[in-house]
């Protein structure tokens, strides 16, 4: 194939429509009649609901309706369980209490649903909320995950006998064997603390039914329109052919916009149906900070075992999380948890316990780095702290038991997300570490820079840590490629788009497979009247799997374009070749047809095609892998400190990254930049904060603080380290990048910051560190 | 989040102003930049039932020399204005140090200096140069004026001794004599975002380099800013040498402030950072008025 | 309260408008849905994001930290005013060129934003963009490259002078 645009820096196709204000996003969208829909919210993290009355807001001019729970009669009940729980690991425990759309009975999470109100605007409906009468008993709040685990006294689902929502146990080889052989044990708890996704554009959900057509048209700002096909399909009875799901432009995603079965989803179709006029919600950012979903939020009790050298044994992590009030999205995150943990290193022995518990809390679904961040942060640590306790810099220990490339690929033995055995398929770990040790100049740090800076009594801390990103799981992806009579290509997906260049990136495959202008190429994503089958936007699994889709579909129309013109030309397949937007015969530039006049042939009617074979030039291929492809590498960080104040500045930070072939290196590493830039947020600056209540008392970007411009690195480099067998691992060879970035900066900032205080004992043991609390430790160091 | 209803006014002079405050009594809000107001009015938390916007009255936006070589500042002025006034620039760079400080630049384009002060935010920065310059508060109602001094405005968190039917009009800025020095500084966990210590202050130099005025204002570590005395006593009639600032630290920080925890601060950080601020802060104004301010 | 209508005339991106609003209309809303500029977008309504920044007399202000009817006499510039799909306005270009964008959402924020900036600060270093744009959150680029889009186009306009 010709590589005019695979592999290169091309700048993106929807680039001049977004930049110009020419793009729709979901609150862009206004659909003549609309009505607006707010939900009151409950101020109560747990309570039972005595009363609530809503008639006096029925009188408020410009309101048409309001819903309670009762109001939706049979329609009310609890939605499905979007992913499956993990039947495929033995002995695994779950209890599925899935989401309700509006809260009944009783109040679960602060945020909660408890009136729909429809009105003629968003502010008059946000009026009618003075108007309606809650009454209840509030209850005591599950906010602390251990002592949620433990105590009975309170329950989140008062039919199950304690606050676990699972228990999942994988153990390799056998830990408490492998602990007697070992020099040393190493035990701590450590918190991961609770992010928020925060995507610039908070969620958005428009419903209108079309009672003439008896079709439903929804407009969402989701990562999985067809998942919301389905399931308003299930609801309300209606055939899939009749719901037509529309993603527009999103504002950015990072997990959360996956998530279904929320009160809009579910309740606004139904709502559209009874009034027959189009309701229309738009998330604001107070409602996204409490009932978006979001993530992290763990405690790990860890445990390692190492022989004097510094040869690790074994690993053991009992840990508790979060999963909200409910779990709907199953165990994605905490088993992602578990397979990263071991990832990295040469663990003969592990065992590992997921303890997920109910809480008074929204629900917990991924968000980008989705526990593998966490599994990293754990395991990294404690790496740091076996490296103190044996007296072995960190640097060595890890080189010591990186895995080595004829160590892969590696089954883990670990059950993952894809509820498949993790297979750690390919890379180069412990080249990607020293290649990130080289490139940030370790030695001259440590023998120059660090001292020279202490005699000036500044503090600065190295940290260079490594991981994985596990990337493009299963079940499948899929497109559709067609040909136009004029030429134009058009590619149609099941994925949505939230900003990841996929009408550039799935474009620069087609317009090399089909020999086109890449401008000749359109891309449509996330509109389930074009194409219906897919799974979602997660997991870094678009490039990968969206890809390979297209690479194969562009494969078939390319044969059905030299048959095609074969026939017609009257010349062999093998003399032809594809020149510009069309087939040419080699040797012959002179004899060429254009692939619209292909298209127009491509008809067994009136073209050159036997009848029984497909018409058009246009095929459709999916591609699911057997397993995930594990993208891997390492950060380095240089931290300076003032410690008079606590306040850590980046001075310098490289991260090294394999995530196989690149299609577009430019988006590769705008990837790579926002991933880091969240990272460096979950670490220095964002943090979800519950009372004992169970209020979320950062609920606005005051408290909430994201990562800014002058938050950033004030130098970093990316380096991509493409191992060999990274290229092999799909058809394009593609592992994902989307997560990559969020996952090590935390492990790497809290090393570098230990290290900036090497001469006492300072011991971090969790992910967020504000100054204060950074001042706190120094105090008991 | 969208506002509740309001009854709105919009009076083009300071007298029509006045005369709508007066009818309304208790329900007038005056509606100045709005950047913190309409935020809190978004959230519903606020909840004015009428807003008298000043924004169509020019008299309210000036920056005027004094006589006495101060000057003096219209309520209305833009932070941005006041950032970017020659004749402040050339009198007063504490209020050009501490202006980058104050949220963001989209913020000060549209928020006022005056209403700033009347906000009395405990963590703006205004409200406690405000304190600390002992600006002179012009605050008018229908047919009445009255002057009350800078240190006395603020009473409260978010409360003044402004009457629901008075607007501050002015403020007044002293000059400073020779050999002044002034310093702002804070920590804060991000740029434009609150602090969660600050201090600022303006030492006068004699011609022997002693210490004849001293004047410090510590923010955000109590419910309003505090004015210390210490540094005054401490300082004035001494040569201001390391040991004096110190003292001075020590005790502003345990016996004049009383911060709390929060979010994102023990009170026992507050403490720490602003021992080290208050040094800071005076070391570098002492070295500025040695420069002559 | 009253639900009293306010007449307003505004000139936005060089067009006059008459209209008439409630007091409590957010000029960010006014624009979008009574005026259809939909590329001032809405990430927070309470001033930290910077989405909805607007030119406001010329002053890169919030638009939901403003009411409507305060508008009225006054002049603004929104995204729509600097370059269209096929003539991008030199700053858009740049962002184009050094994939300063990703979803797009707070893009007309930051252009809004950086155009007066770049007027004023025809030479701005790496720390000034910096600091210019902290008012300005972007989750999906890690600012990375807002900051080199806007280097290009400073470097690019000094060129052509």
């Amino acid at each position: 194939m010709t590589e005019k645009y695979f592999g290169k820096p091309i700048k993106r196709l929807e680039d001049k429509f977004m930049l110009t204000g020419n793009v729709k996003y979901v609150d862009d969208i206004e659909v003549p009649g609309q009505l607006h829909a707010a939900f009151l919210r409950s101020d109560y993290a747990h309570a039972r609901i005595l009363k609530i009355d809503a008639s006096e807001a029925l009188k408020r001019p410009g309101v048409v309706a309001v819903y309670t729970a009762d109001d939706f009669g049979d329609f009310w009940k609890p939605g499905p369980l979007q992913v499956p729980p993990p039947t495929a690991i033995p002995g695994s425990q779950f209890n599925a209490r899935t989401l309700v759309p509006i809260a009944k009975d009783k109040i679960r999470y602060s945020g909660e649903v408890l009136a729909v109100v429809i009105a003629e605007s968003r502010y008059i409906a946000e009026d009618a909320f003075d108007d309606i009468i809650v009454d209840v008993d509030p209850l005591p709040a599950v906010v602390d995950l251990e002592k949620g685990w433990e105590n009975t006294s309170v329950l989140v689902h008062d039919d199950l006998p304690s606050n676990m929502a699972a228990l999942v146990k994988q153990e390799v080889g056998n830990y408490e064997e492998a602990k007697k052989n070992a020099d040393v044990v190493i035990s701590k708890r450590m918190l991961i603390e609770h992010v928020a996704a925060a995507a610039m554009e908070n969620r958005g959900f428009i419903a209108s039914w079309d009672e003439r057509n008896q079709e439903m048209t929804i407009w969402a700002g989701t990562q999985s329109p067809l998942t919301i096909r389905g399931s308003v399909s299930r609801a309300l009875g209606l055939a899939e052919s009749q719901i037509h799901v529309i993603t527009p432009y999103i504002g950015g995603g990072f997990g959360p916009k996956v998530m279904t079965s929320l009160a809009d989803d579910v309740l606004l179709p139904w709502i559209s149906k009874q009034l027959k006029r189009p309701i229309k919600w738009i998330e604001d950012r107070r409602e996204n900070f409490l009932a978006t979903t979001s993530e992290r939020d763990q405690v790990h009790h860890c445990e390692i075992a190492l022989k004097k050298d510094g040869t690790i044994l074994g690993f053991k992590d009992v840990f508790y999380h979060n999963t909200g009030a409910y779990d709907s999205y199953g165990m994605t995150v905490p088993l992602n948890t578990q397979t990263h943990t071991i990832s990295n290193y040469r663990i003969p022995n592990f065992y590992s316990e997921i303890r997920m518990v109910f809480t008074n809390q929204m629900v917990v679904t991924p968000v980008r780095g989705a526990g593998r961040s966490e599994g990293i942060f754990a395991m990294e640590r404690m790496v740091d702290f076996a490296a103190k306790e044996l007296g072995i810099s960190p640097i060595e220990l890890r080189k010591k038991n990186l895995l080595r490339v004829d160590e892969l690929p590696l089954n883990t033995g670990v059950i993952g997300q894809d509820f498949v055995v993790n297979i750690l398929d390919s890379g180069d770990y412990l080249g990607n570490y020293e290649k990130c040790l080289e490139v940030i100049d370790y030695e001259k740090f440590r023998k120059e820079i660090q001292p020279k800076a202490r005699k000036e009594g500044k503090r600065v801390g190295i940290g260079v840590v490594a991981f994985t990103e596990g990337t493009a799981v299963g079940p499948y992806e899929g497109c559709r490629i067609t040909v136009s009579t004029s030429g134009k290509v058009t590619m149609t997906s099941g994925y949505s788009t939230q900003g990841q260049a996929h009408q550039t990136v799935f474009a620069q495959i087609i317009a090399d497979q089909l020999n086109v202008k890449i401008e000749d190429v359109r891309v449509i994503t996330g509109d389930t009247n074009q194409f219906a089958w897919g799974a979602g936007t997660f997991a870094s699994r678009g490039a990968a799997l969206v890809g390979a889709a297209t690479y194969l579909a562009a494969q078939k129309v390319r044969a059905k374009i030299f048959s095609t013109a074969s026939k017609k030309l009257e010349v062999p397949e093998d003399e032809l070749e594809l020149c510009e937007g069309s087939v040419c015969v080699k040797g012959q530039p002179e004899t060429t047809i254009p692939l619209g006049t292909l298209a127009a042939l491509a008809n067994p009617m009136r073209g050159v095609v036997e009848p029984g074979v497909e018409p058009g030039l246009e095929a459709t291929a999916y591609y699911g892998p057997p397993h995930g492809s594990t993208g891997c590498g390492a950060m380095g960080v240089i931290v300076s400190i003032d410690e008079e104040t606590c306040k850590p500045v980046i001075e310098r930070m490289v991260m090294v990254d394999d995530c196989g072939t690149m299609i577009n290196p430019l988006i590769v590493d705008g990837q790579l930049q926002g991933g880091i830039s969240m990272g460096i947020g979950n670490t220095l600056y964002e943090r979800l904060v519950y009372d004992e209540n169970g209020q979320l008392v950062t609920a606005s970007f005051m408290d909430y603080l994201m990562p800014l411009a002058t938050d950033m690195p004030k130098k970093l480099d990316i380096v991509h380290n493409h191992a060999e067998s990274s290229l092999k691992v799909n058809p394009l060879g593609i592992k994902g990048v989307g997560e990559a970035g969020a996952i090590p900066p935390g492990p790497a900032i809290v090393q570098a910051l230990e290290d900036a205080f090497q001469d006492t004992k300072l011991e971090i043991l969790e992910s967020n560190l504000s100054p204060s609390q950074i001042y706190e430790y120094l105090k008991k160091a | 989040m969208k506002p509740v209803n309001f009854d709105y006014y919009a009076p083009s002079s300071v007298d029509e102003a006045l005369d709508t405050l007066a009818e309304l009594g208790y329900d007038g809000k005056v509606l100045a930049g709005g950047q913190s107001l309409i935020a809190a009015m978004n959230f519903r938390m606020a909840r004015p039932s009428a807003l008298v916007d000043l924004n169509n009255v020019p008299e309210l936006s000036y920056v005027k020399p004094t006589e006495d070589g101060g000057l003096a500042i219209g309520t209305m002025t833009r932070v941005f204005d006041v950032e970017h006034s020659a004749e402040v620039i050339k009198r007063f760079p504490l209020l050009i140090e501490v202006s980058k400080y104050i949220a963001h630049p989209q913020i000060r384009r549209r928020g006022t200096f005056g209403g700033a002060i009347a906000h009395a935010d405990p963590a703006g920065q205004l409200p406690s140069i405000s304190v600390l310059m002992n600006m002179q508060a012009l605050i008018k109602s229908k047919g009445e004026e009255r002057w009350v001094d800078g240190q006395d405005l603020i009473i409260g968190p978010f409360m003044t001794v402004i009457e629901p039917h008075e607007m501050l009009a002015e403020l007044v800025l002293k000059p400073w004599p020779a050999r002044t020095g002034s310093n702002y500084v804070q920590v804060s966990r991000q740029s434009g975002g609150y602090a969660q210590s600050a201090v600022a202050s303006i030492v006068t130099l004699d011609e022997n380099e002693r210490c004849k005025d001293a004047r410090m204002v510590l923010m955000s570590v109590g419910e309003v800013p505090i004015l210390s005395q210490k540094a005054g006593e401490i300082l004035v009639g001494n040569a201001p040498t390391r040991e004096a600032i110190e003292e001075v630290a020590e005790l502003a920080v345990t016996t004049e402030i009383d911060p709390a925890t929060d979010l994102h601060a023990t009170a026992d950080y507050r403490r720490s950072i602003t021992r080290v601020l208050v040094v800071r802060s005076l070391t570098e104004a002492v070295e500025r008025a040695k420069r002559g301010g | 309260m009253s639900n009293k209508l306010f007449p307003i005339t505004v000139t936005v991106n060089g067009v006059e408008y008459k209209r008439e609003v409630e007091a409590r209309l957010l000029l960010s809303d006014f624009l979008r849905h009574d005026l259809g500029l939909l590329g001032t977008h809405v990430g927070c309504e309470h001033g930290i994001c910077g989405a909805c920044t607007i030119l406001f007399d010329g002053g890169a202000v919030r638009s939901c930290l403003i009411f409507a009817v305060q508008a009225n006499g006054h002049e603004i510039r929104t995204v729509e005013s600097l370059g269209t799909p096929e003539n991008l306005h030199p700053l858009q270009q740049s962002f184009h060129e050094k994939h300063a964008l990703q979803c797009g959402f707070c893009t007309p924020g930051f252009l809004m934003t950086l155009v007066p900036f770049l007027e004023e600060n025809p030479h701005p270093s790496d720390d000034e963009i910096r600091e210019a744009i902290d008012g300005n959150i972007c989750r999906c680029t890690g600012y990375e490259k807002i900051v080199e889009a806007v280097q290009d186009a400073a470097a690019k306009n000094s060129q052509a002078k």
